[in-house]
């Protein structure tokens, strides 16, 4: 016998993924949901995408879509499945992310990312079904809920003062740029339902193409918490919701817009490793010398601005050049007050514990609130080395000898730009510790760059703190 | 080759090392250098970046794109892991691999933006709802940020399940060598993804079972993977335990801490030790009741007001276990985690 009738491919024949009565659906009498999932998959295979069509699903009357659509299939949280899609759509830029979402899912707690993802015109269609109400948790009030309609959260009718108006989806979509296509459709009567076909094959087409955003509203019909007659419930939409819900294509620029693929490669690790940098030769040919200290833990101390964080960093940067073992780390929370910003750095020959300096045994001071505040703090074999150019006294109870006044901030002057300081500083304690000749030290400092004009511009400040400090 | 990078940015190049497909997520101090570095390099690797509207967004994004058999991950601080915990659950409800990483801050509520370690529970017991875990890293230097990530992202496919690496200011903040070489990350066949491919049509990604049998079998299926996990994935480093009067335990930014106290007291002759968790949940209760020896004092040094201490107790319920914590963004100095252990140690003299 010829068959006359047959569901689309994309609808299972048999719901085997419902647990009894697998020959219907488990919507309600009336509910337009059925009808709108029978547009839906009619037009997954005649646009014969069944294959590429990744089903995202709500949580509300739409949770059990999988029940019924053949296609692969994503649920989401509530309120979630724009993002969900989101993330669906950009991991497969061939696919056809269809997304399916209730009033209460989309209008109230997934806003936000409804939003968002039509103003990223995410490559993907949004089926928004307003039914003005919460259906499958029991007929609460929806952001789409009319006023002064009844529910179980506003048994005395929606209240403006209370509530606010209902809100209006579609044409805040529509006010978005990157949406290509919004409309209001409704599924409660044949000419609404043939216009409906009419606009869902017009999207879906469009996300075929690639096209961008689209979002479909559409109003749908819920007797069960209506509390109406199927028939009654069809016509209060044509004589009510309507009225505040107008139908119709709010926009439509399909035909404007190209398509827009996103790219989505799987580099292989030389390809990473070159776009991050880190393809390049090995320097080789260090000197091997002892450590000033069996771990070196130094503090360089000063105003923000004066360089001091970058100073420790180049330090560390070169320690970890010529083979040790290296931590950096910046000031935090209540150090930063008082004009002292700083940093710690930690270099050994052997594994480092802790990054945090209490007590350095290098103390970089660039002015004088971090000198007066360290400086006591060095022990009798530590290395001070500060500024005097901003310090113009010490403290009177230090329990080191080895303290070096180094007039920084003037030779950077002389050198003609006072952010030098921090170079003739790094260059006087390499010298002082011997840690690096002063060739190993401009090389490093040309790596640290990665900019030959800033290295070049260092390299007299370099040199100046080198034999100051030699 | 080697590379001077903050904690932060080697979790990055961990994720690209690991051939991470889609970084999503929201800023949040002291995590924000994730996101500013996933942006620049992902991008430029024609890799999906996207900074989400909101956390919420971030975390169902990873959703969307792990359901489609992506490398996925996230990152960021307290408050936004409060409200990614949601999401988490579906994830491990769903049977999906991800990664998250957690630079802890201070709270509650707005706190600082200082180290701590108040996440403990929320990250280590759940913090969504229902019966899941997920497995969390802890790294302790930079080097881990990078090599647990990797790792993390195994972990998460093998088991298909979400995975955090659980860091703090101090290690997303601090800068340190890594040696970034070619690692062959295990790669895992995804056949029950969802994608735009003919195979995968019948493939369902949810975590809804409504009859209440299914369901329990569904969970009774979770928590026998999560045993096998228990049994294989626990790890821990000990450090001089063996003839140890103390052992002290903490991990991330505390452990080092202790390490060097502990060798600083060694020199002294003071018979202490270090455990320091590697995996916070599955907890390695096994490597502590094998490494504190019978009789030895336990003290549990954390950033939090006595969080990681419950479980050190769980795991050692015939030990004494001592608790020191610091909070509101201050580590404590060497001085005062020495002086926490000379006053345990001396408190039978």
């Amino acid at each position: 016998m010829p068959t006359l009738l047959q569901k689309p491919a994309s609808f299972f024949q048999n719901f085997d993924r419902k647990p009894s009565q697998q020959q219907s659906t488990h919507y309600c009498p009336g509910c337009g949901h059925g009808i709108l999932n029978k547009l839906i998959a009619e037009t997954i295979s005649d646009l014969e995408i069944q294959d590429k069509t990744i089903f995202v699903g709500p949580v509300g009357c739409g949770v059990f879509y999988y029940y019924y659509f053949d296609v692969a299939s994503v649920s989401s949280p509530h309120g979630r499945a724009s993002a969900v899609g989101t993330g669906v759509s950009r991991a497969n830029p061939d696919a056809v992310t269809l997304v399916y979402q209730g009033d209460g899912d989309l209008a109230a707690i997934g806003t936000s990312n409804a939003i968002h993802a039509a103003n990223r015109g995410e490559n993907m269609i949004v089926f928004f079904i307003n039914n003005n109400i919460y259906g499958m948790t029991g007929g609460q009030l929806a952001p789409t809920t009319l006023l002064q309609q009844k529910t179980a959260t506003s048994p005395y009718g929606r209240s403006l003062l209370n509530d606010g108006p209902p809100l209006r989806m579609t044409e805040l979509v529509a006010g978005l740029e990157a949406p290509v296509l919004v409309a209001r459709v409704a599924v409660n009567s044949p000419k609404n339902i043939l216009q409906a076909r009419k606009v869902i094959r017009r999207g879906m087409q469009a996300q075929k193409d690639k096209k961008g955003y689209v979002f479909i509203e559409v109003l749908s019909q819920c007797p069960t918490n209506w509390r109406k007659s199927p028939i009654d419930a069809c016509k209060w939409i044509d004589e009510t919701v309507t009225k505040y819900f107008p139908l119709g294509v709010q926009k439509d620029v399909i035909d404007e817009r190209e398509p827009q693929i996103r790219k989505l490669e799987r580099p292989d690790f030389e390809t990473v490793a070159h776009a991050i940098g880190l393809d390049k030769e090995e320097t080789t040919g260090k000197e091997t010398v002892a450590l000033p200290f069996e771990e070196i833990r130094l503090k360089s101390a000063g105003f923000g601005g004066q360089g001091v964080l970058s100073l420790g960093l180049i330090f560390s940067f070169a320690a970890m050049k010529k083979g040790w073992q290296t931590t950096w780390l910046p000031s935090y929370g209540p150090e930063m007050r008082g004009g002292v910003a700083n940093c710690s750095v930690m270099v050994s020959a052997s594994k480092i514990g802790t990054p945090l300096v209490d007590t350095p045994n290098i103390l970089i001071a660039m002015n004088k609130p971090s000198m007066f505040r360290f400086a006591p703090l060095v022990p009798e074999d530590g290395l001070i080395i500060y500024n005097s150019t901003m310090i113009d006294e010490i403290p009177d109870n230090l329990r080191t000898k080895n303290v070096f006044p180094l007039d920084a901030g003037n030779i950077a002057m002389e050198l003609g730009n006072s952010k030098f300081a921090n170079s003739v500083v790094l260059a006087f304690l390499a010298a002082k510790t011997k840690m690096f000749t002063l060739e190993e030290l401009k090389e490093y400092v040309r790596g640290y760059f990665a900019n030959d004009k800033i290295y070049e511009a260092n390299v007299p400040a370099l040199e100046r703190g080198y034999a100051l400090g030699g | 080759m080697k590379t001077l990078v903050k904690g932060n940015e080697a979790v990055v190049i961990g994720a690209l090392v690991a051939g991470c497909d889609a970084y999503f997520g929201y800023p949040i101090t002291p995590a924000s250098e994730i996101a500013h570095k996933a942006s620049e390099y992902f991008l430029k690797l024609n890799k999906i970046f996207i900074q989400a509207e909101c956390e919420v967004g971030a975390i169902n994004m990873v959703y969307g794109a792990a359901s489609s058999g992506l490398r996925v991950m996230t990152a960021s601080s307290g408050p936004g892991i409060s409200l990614k915990q949601e999401g988490v659950s579906y994830l491990a409800g769903a049977n999906l691999p991800a990664v998250i990483v957690d630079v802890m801050r201070v709270g509650p509520g707005l706190g600082n933006i200082g180290p701590e370690q108040g996440d403990y529970n929320q990250v280590v017991k759940g913090g969504g709802h229902g019966n899941y875990h997920a497995i969390v890293l802890a790294p302790n230097s930079v080097a881990e940020m990078y090599s647990l990530t990797i790792r993390a992202f195994e972990l998460a496919d093998q088991y298909r399940t979400p995975v955090y690496l659980l860091a703090d200011a101090t290690i997303g903040q601090m800068m340190e060598p890594i040696d970034v070489q070619k690692v062959e990350s295990r790669s895992f066949e995804k056949p029950w993804r969802a994608d735009a491919t003919p195979e995968t049509n019948e493939n369902l990604i949810t975590s809804i079972y409504l009859d209440f049998d299914d369901m329990e079998a569904h969970v009774q299926r979770l928590n026998q993977k999560y045993e096998e996990i228990a049994q294989q994935e626990a790890d821990a480093e000990t450090w001089r335990t063996e003839d140890a009067e103390l052992v002290v335990t903490g991990y991330g930014i505390v452990s080092r801490l202790l390490h060097t106290v502990v060798d600083s007291l060694r020199a002294e002759g003071k018979k202490v030790g270090m455990i320091r968790p590697k995996t916070l949940w599955p907890f390695p209760t096994r490597c502590y009741q094998e490494n504190v020896p019978d009789g030895a004092k336990v003290l549990a040094v954390e950033l939090s007001t006595g969080q990681f201490v419950d479980d050190v107790r769980l795991a050692l319920p015939h030990h004494s276990v001592a608790f020191y914590g610091r909070v509101g963004g201050n580590v404590p100095t060497l001085e005062q985690i020495r002086e926490q252990i000379l006053q345990q140690l001396g408190a039978d003299n």
